[in-house]
């Protein structure tokens, strides 16, 4: 039924040119597309542009020769592809050897990441005196700038010097050698739990206080509520939150450029380092480029069997 | 990074280089003319060298009319800026560049060549120290720039814990820097004979191509290609992992020093007796080292000269002036050049920062009378050679300087590091210069 205020513009509109009100529909269509603009070209200009760019560069013999003239670059066909992926050079074997440092790495430092934070989100779920602290005290790592908290443990994991050989009593060498790799896992692991708390909290927000009430009616105690009401209900969250920190971490540049600088020991070495030190150290830009791409690939190729088995999961449930 | 970040950040990086490099100065014949310089970071920080660039900056404002606007860049950012503004064709009229990088950048052909009319318009090739002038390029190439600030490696010691364990003099011979090594250290005290940048990847590098030259190393052929798993270089790297390995000169701990900081004041704490370095007294002062203390001698060479072993006891260290082949005024970028060679400036700059001359002419001031500078001098001049002058040289630094880094983390790890193990590394490095050149 059409009311008063319906009634207005149909009134004024009958008595309007057509164009008029034609010009006012295209607005309305247009509108949200001229809002999405500035996203669009920003989105364009920060990731499609340059990855496009790279793509390119992967496929050309772009080194200090050509560096100034990227259209001197003689073409490399596959050829920079192929240089990477021969495991039995020299160039091939590093890469592969990085790959599975850092596979080890992202699994082990997302899968305490997790833990962690899910364990304190859980805790932190019942009200008791200092909650509110014990909750800015979890915040703090995630909430200092990384380039201090780093510098900071590498000064702790000094051998002669550092704190950590004074706490464990021990005389070991942190940064470098094969505890440089668990040196890199603590400090991620440590800056990255955080934020893995502060998601599942929000989760656990959302889980309707009745489930549990209904549930301690029923006789389920902690651990089966746990079980049978938290874990079920954090399920969406956790999808994505395993994927967030599987993408950062297995990406990640920052941790071990400023703990170790810019040549990490080689038991430490992560595939971003690898590729920094083919492009900006030892200017092979295009080999740098192929690198980088299969990595993108990688990364597509498991975020995406990931989305697919998560779905199907969901769609069984439902 | 996050995904897909590393490649596009190749070209971010390039893209952003070509908003925040600054262009070349005012071109205008009209307008006074400006130049834009890069200076590398020579002094105790950034502020410290604008406070003793700038009125010599003025200076030459006033005598030429030409106005240099001044920037410090860092040395951790200098040669991606380089790199940057190479790509973007905006970068400054002037920089500074380190000597090592010269025949790299040579080859991207972004710098003015420095032809025999260019050095003239300098003062002359015949101003400049030969070995200094020998590091500006690839031979056979007008070189990339000219010698600005000479640097060599000197072995530097306490005197008194020589004096001490009764050693009257520095060693001569590599022979005898260990049998002193192994006297003045003493494990138990915390005191060891010599001290390493041993995680450092580019003092590793020098310290290859010092070593490398004694043993009779070429890493490239003439044709340059790398061939640094060579008999001599292996040898050297040996003897230099074994400092630390066989002969226990060296504290384990020294595998991760990765600055000079922490050398310099085990010195003269008296924690280390010996320590090769640049010119550092000025760093020693500065960290309150009695300076009647140091002592500084050269590098030692073999007693007895491998086969095809070469007298060279430094490479030519040092940092270079380059003109940027985009500058819109290269006449007044030259005039510049010229100023800072002049020397006069030469003698100013290279006395507050503690390096050498590398003009001929600046020698004469009573500055670069004292022993100490007379020894790295006399190394700069008579048996210090440049780096290999190959378009590879960064690949070089940064291939061998890591595989050595690794190696001396084994050792600290009490895992043996044998000529094979050695062998093997200086092949894969070889294997990935290859794949880059």
């Amino acid at each position: 039924m059409p009311t008063a205020l319906d009634d207005a513009p149909a009134v004024k509109a009958a008595g309007a040119p057509k164009p008029q009100r034609a010009r006012r529909n295209r607005r309305r269509v247009a509108l949200p597309y001229l809002l999405l603009l500035p996203a669009i070209l920003l989105e364009l200009l920060v990731h499609l542009i340059p990855m496009i760019a790279g793509l390119v560069m992967s496929f050309f013999k772009l080194t200090q020769f050509a560096i100034r003239d990227f259209s001197s670059a003689p073409a490399a066909g596959l050829d920079n592809y192929k240089f990477v992926l021969d495991f039995d050079a020299a160039a091939g074997k590093s890469l592969l050897g990085s790959f599975w440092i850092t596979v080890l790495y992202t699994v082990l430092s997302v899968g305490f990441c997790w833990l962690f934070g899910t364990s304190a989100a859980v805790l932190m779920q019942k009200n008791f005196r200092g909650r509110g602290l014990l909750r800015t005290l979890f915040l703090v790592p995630y909430a200092l700038p990384m380039y201090a908290a780093v510098i900071t443990w590498s000064f702790m994991f000094q051998k002669d010097t550092g704190l950590v050989n004074d706490l464990l009593g021990t005389d070991s060498f942190w940064l470098i050698g094969d505890n440089s790799f668990w040196s890199l896992v603590v400090v991620s692991v440590w800056r990255n739990w955080p934020f893995a708390f502060l998601i599942v909290m929000a989760g656990l927000q959302n889980i309707p206080g009745e489930l549990y009430e209904a549930a301690a009616i029923d006789g389920a105690g902690w651990w089966r509520q746990f079980q049978a009401i938290t874990q079920p209900m954090l399920r969406p969250v956790n999808q994505v939150l395993l994927l967030v920190l599987f993408l950062w971490t297995f990406n990640d540049f920052n941790t071990p450029y400023v703990l170790f600088g810019a040549s990490a020991p080689k038991e430490a070495s992560l595939i971003s380092i690898h590729i920094y030190q083919s492009s900006f150290v030892t200017w092979n830009f295009g080999l740098g480029s192929a690198m980088s791409v299969l990595l993108l690939l990688f990364l597509l190729i498991v975020s995406t069997v990931y989305l697919g088995l998560t779905a199907r999961r969901r769609n069984a449930v439902v | 990074m996050r995904i897909g970040k590393i490649a596009p950040a190749l070209v971010l990086a390039l893209a952003a280089a070509a908003t925040t490099a600054c262009g070349g100065g005012d071109t205008s014949s009209s307008a006074p003319k400006e130049l834009v310089y890069w200076a590398s970071n020579q002094g105790t920080s950034l502020d410290n060298d604008k406070a003793v660039l700038q009125p010599e900056l003025d200076k030459f404002e006033k005598a030429s009319g030409i106005k240099v606007k001044l920037e410090v860049v860092p040395w951790t950012d200098l040669l991606n800026r380089i790199l940057a503004a190479t790509t973007s064709g905006k970068g400054p009229d002037v920089l500074n560049i380190g000597n090592t990088w010269s025949a790299s950048l040579q080859a991207t052909g972004a710098f003015l060549p420095f032809d025999d009319a260019a050095l003239e318009k300098v003062g002359g090739k015949s101003r400049f120290l030969g070995p200094s002038l020998a590091a500006t390029g690839a031979s056979g190439q007008p070189p990339v720039g000219v010698p600005l600030y000479g640097q060599a490696y000197g072995l530097y010691y306490n005197k008194k814990l020589f004096s001490e364990a009764g050693i009257t003099k520095p060693p001569a011979t590599w022979e005898e820097l260990v049998e002193d090594g192994k006297k003045l250290t003493k494990p138990d005290k915390g005191q060891w004979g010599l001290s390493l940048q041993a995680g450092q990847v580019t003092e590793n590098s020098h310290h290859a191509a010092i070593l490398g030259a004694q043993h009779g190393a070429q890493f490239f052929t003439a044709e340059g290609k790398p061939q640094l798993a060579s008999d001599p270089s292996v040898a050297a790297v040996q003897q230099f992992v074994d400092l630390m390995q066989k002969d226990k000169i060296v504290n384990p701990a020294n595998a991760e020093y990765a600055d000079t900081a922490k050398s310099l004041k085990d010195l003269s704490d008296g924690k280390a007796a010996m320590f090769m370095n640049q010119a550092s007294a000025g760093s020693f002062k500065n960290i309150g080292m009695d300076l009647a203390n140091l002592g500084v001698a050269p590098i030692p060479l073999p007693a007895t000269a491998p086969p095809n072993g070469r007298k060279v006891t430094s490479f030519v260290a040092g940092i270079n002036m380059s003109v940027f082949k985009n500058t819109k005024n290269p006449d007044a970028a030259l005039d510049f050049v010229k100023f800072m060679v002049s020397a006069p400036e030469q003698a100013l700059l290279n006395k507050t920062y503690g390096s050498l001359p590398t003009v001929q002419d600046a020698y004469s001031d009573a500055a670069f009378q004292t022993e100490d500078v007379k020894v790295f001098q006399s190394v700069l001049a008579n048996s210090a050679e440049p780096m290999p002058q190959v378009p590879q040289e960064s690949q070089f630094e940064t291939l061998i300087g890591t595989a050595m880094k690794g190696m001396f983390a084994d050792v600290a790890a009490g895992k043996p590091v044998d000529g094979a193990k050695i062998r093997d590394q200086l092949n894969q490095a070889d294997q990935q210069i290859a794949a880059g050149g």
